[in-house]
């Protein structure tokens, strides 16, 4: 089954920019043209690219916060052009965003997670039990009754996510969740997002730059100009080292030294991206010897 | 140093007045400021100082975070005073100096004008502290509701003023911020004529304004993506349910609004004890 299906998918909008002469002109810009792509339910789905490429377009289409201006988006089943489906696919495929400050609406935790469950109008009991449910399950329970205010960018990144978890989506997309965060909060944001595809099915796509994170997913696209470029297991998409490079983005560390040994003439396979697998690779060449 | 300015003034305690439903708090205390000029005569004072310190020492918030609300109109106060002590007519001089007159009757009514000011403070601060500003902000929301159909935004008031008082941190930390970059480019805002100090805000207000309107764009979004549509069909996780201390609340409301009337009453009919 699919979660996202997306055909053809083309969105241009006119931007104001300013002339060296002071004017303004209207100036057209294509941030996505002829965007193809499917994501399986219950899948990890990583899109990458560098800025401008048009991933967070491309990520608030799937929210029908945007609607191609060509082109089709299916989120489960439902037509996002369709005005009325529009709440129906936003409580299916949650939203988190890069800046966890801008998304957090109360003053305190649990108010915050209750807020997308009231305006879906559920009663007051529900509402207690999947509130208490969500921040279970991020792991955010001791933090109910504290003020957003006072937690740190990786605790605020999942009260963001529960927020969203407890509208009971099949789907959550995230766009760089994790860029204004430290390690230790990129950590923490992480581990969630795959204990609730391991554990729980539900279909993560996330929109990131970082390589390490789109390592450990299922499936792997990559964006380029509006353009969907590359795509695959994260393996045959970081194998293509100087393809990566061309579009701006870096490969994992490990996979670029795998690379460059291998133009050295050392006899490595090309689909390293983990220093595990590097010190796997390394140890059964030497025994080799 | 910016972020040691407290949220609004709530008193964290655990209290009988803490405890009570936002909506009575709100409502006896708007009771207690109409009958506040009901109150005349000093038996009616006196009344008015003792059940107020009883609701004071019944909410443990200690006397001074009262009185601390009185600093800031301390001003008012006496201008106020002075006003009335001058310009009440009345028959009994005292003594008179040009066209100042100071009289009996002037100097009693300044003095009940201004018991009643500070009366009027302390306890609409016991309300701010006893109640967070999210409990407020629900109350006045639930008591505007019925307004709504003629054309109140009730919703709209309270999802306001929820969200400025959630970026008030933020947008303090963001001031700190700006402040500091802009100091450690030079910016001096510590000397200078007050017109030099004003001017250097300015390096202050523009980024945080730009940063404020770019914050409210992306929460607009984020609340969107979360099937915010207004109020309507929207519920409330919680429901403030009124409990048996907010009935007995409710009926010493009504006892104190009887006993002011009572000794109204008294005063006015001339009652030799009470005048």
């Amino acid at each position: 089954m699919k979660m996202v299906t997306a055909e053809n998918v083309c969105y241009t909008y006119w931007k104001t920019v300013e002339q060296a002469d002071g004017t303004s002109a209207q100036k057209e810009v294509n941030a996505l043209c002829g965007v193809s792509l499917s994501i399986e339910k219950g899948s990890f789905t990583a899109i990458l690219g560098h800025n401008g490429s048009g991933k967070s377009t491309f990520a608030k289409q799937i929210n029908a916060l945007l609607i191609p201006t060509e082109g089709t988006i299916w989120v489960d089943g439902m037509c996002t052009s369709e005005a009325g489906m529009l709440w129906e696919i936003r409580k299916k495929a949650g939203m988190v965003f890069q800046n966890p400050d801008n998304q957090l609406v109360a003053t305190v935790v649990e108010e915050d997670v209750a807020f997308g469950p009231e305006n879906l109008g559920m009663p007051p009991a529900d509402i207690r039990k999947t509130v208490e449910d969500s921040l279970l399950r991020v792991g955010m329970t001791e933090y109910a009754k504290a003020a957003p205010s006072h937690l740190s960018g990786g605790q605020k990144q999942r009260i963001a996510i529960a927020g969203i978890l407890a509208m009971k989506p099949d789907c959550i997309v995230l766009d760089e969740p994790t860029a204004m965060l430290d390690p230790g909060g990129r950590k923490e944001v992480m581990e969630t997002l795959h204990r609730l595809n391991k554990q729980e099915g539900i279909t993560i796509v996330l929109i990131t730059h970082y390589m390490e994170e789109a390592v450990q997913a299922d499936q792997v696209f990559v964006m380029d100009d509006g353009k969907l470029v590359l795509s695959g297991m994260p393996k045959e998409v970081f194998s293509q080292v100087k393809r990566l490079k061309g579009y701006g983005l870096d490969v994992p560390q490990v996979t670029e030294l795998a690379d460059a040994l291998r133009q050295e003439g050392v006899d490595l396979p090309a689909d390293i991206l983990t220093v595990e697998e590097m010190v796997g690779a390394l140890c059964r060449l030497q025994s080799t010897i | 140093m910016i972020r040691d300015i407290t949220l609004g003034q709530y008193y964290p305690a655990d209290s009988p007045i803490h405890g009570l439903d936002a909506r009575i708090k709100l409502l006896l205390t708007f009771i207690y400021i109409v009958t506040l000029f009901f109150v005349n005569g000093l038996v009616g004072y006196v009344f008015v100082i003792l059940s107020l310190a009883a609701v004071i020492r019944v909410s443990r918030v200690p006397l001074r975070f009262m009185l601390r609300g009185l600093k800031s109109i301390v001003l008012i106060i006496i201008f106020t005073g002075l006003i009335n002590l001058f310009m009440t007519p009345g028959e009994r001089v005292i003594f008179q100096w040009g066209f100042l007159t100071l009289t009996m009757e002037g100097v009693l009514f300044a003095f009940q004008m201004c018991l009643r000011l500070v009366l009027l403070i302390i306890g609409s601060s016991l309300l701010t502290l006893t109640t967070t500003p999210i409990q407020l902000t629900d109350a006045i929301e639930t008591i505007l509701k019925p307004f709504a159909r003629f054309g109140v935004p009730a919703h709209e008031i309270a999802m306001v003023m929820t969200i400025a008082l959630r970026f008030i941190p933020t947008l303090l930390d963001e001031t700190d911020k700006i402040m500091k970059a802009q100091q450690a480019r030079g910016a001096d805002f510590d000397s200078g004529s007050l017109m030099e100090r004003a001017k250097s805000l300015i390096p202050i207000l523009v980024p945080l304004f730009i940063s404020a309107f770019r914050r409210a764009d992306e929460l607009a979004t984020a609340m969107e993506s979360r099937c915010y549509r207004g109020g309507e069909g929207r519920t409330k996780m919680y429901v403030a349910k009124m409990k048996r201390k907010d009935y007995q609340a409710v009926l010493l409301g009504v006892v104190y609004i009887a006993c002011i009337f009572a000794l109204r009453y008294a005063v006015s009919a001339g009652i030799p004890f009470f005048v």
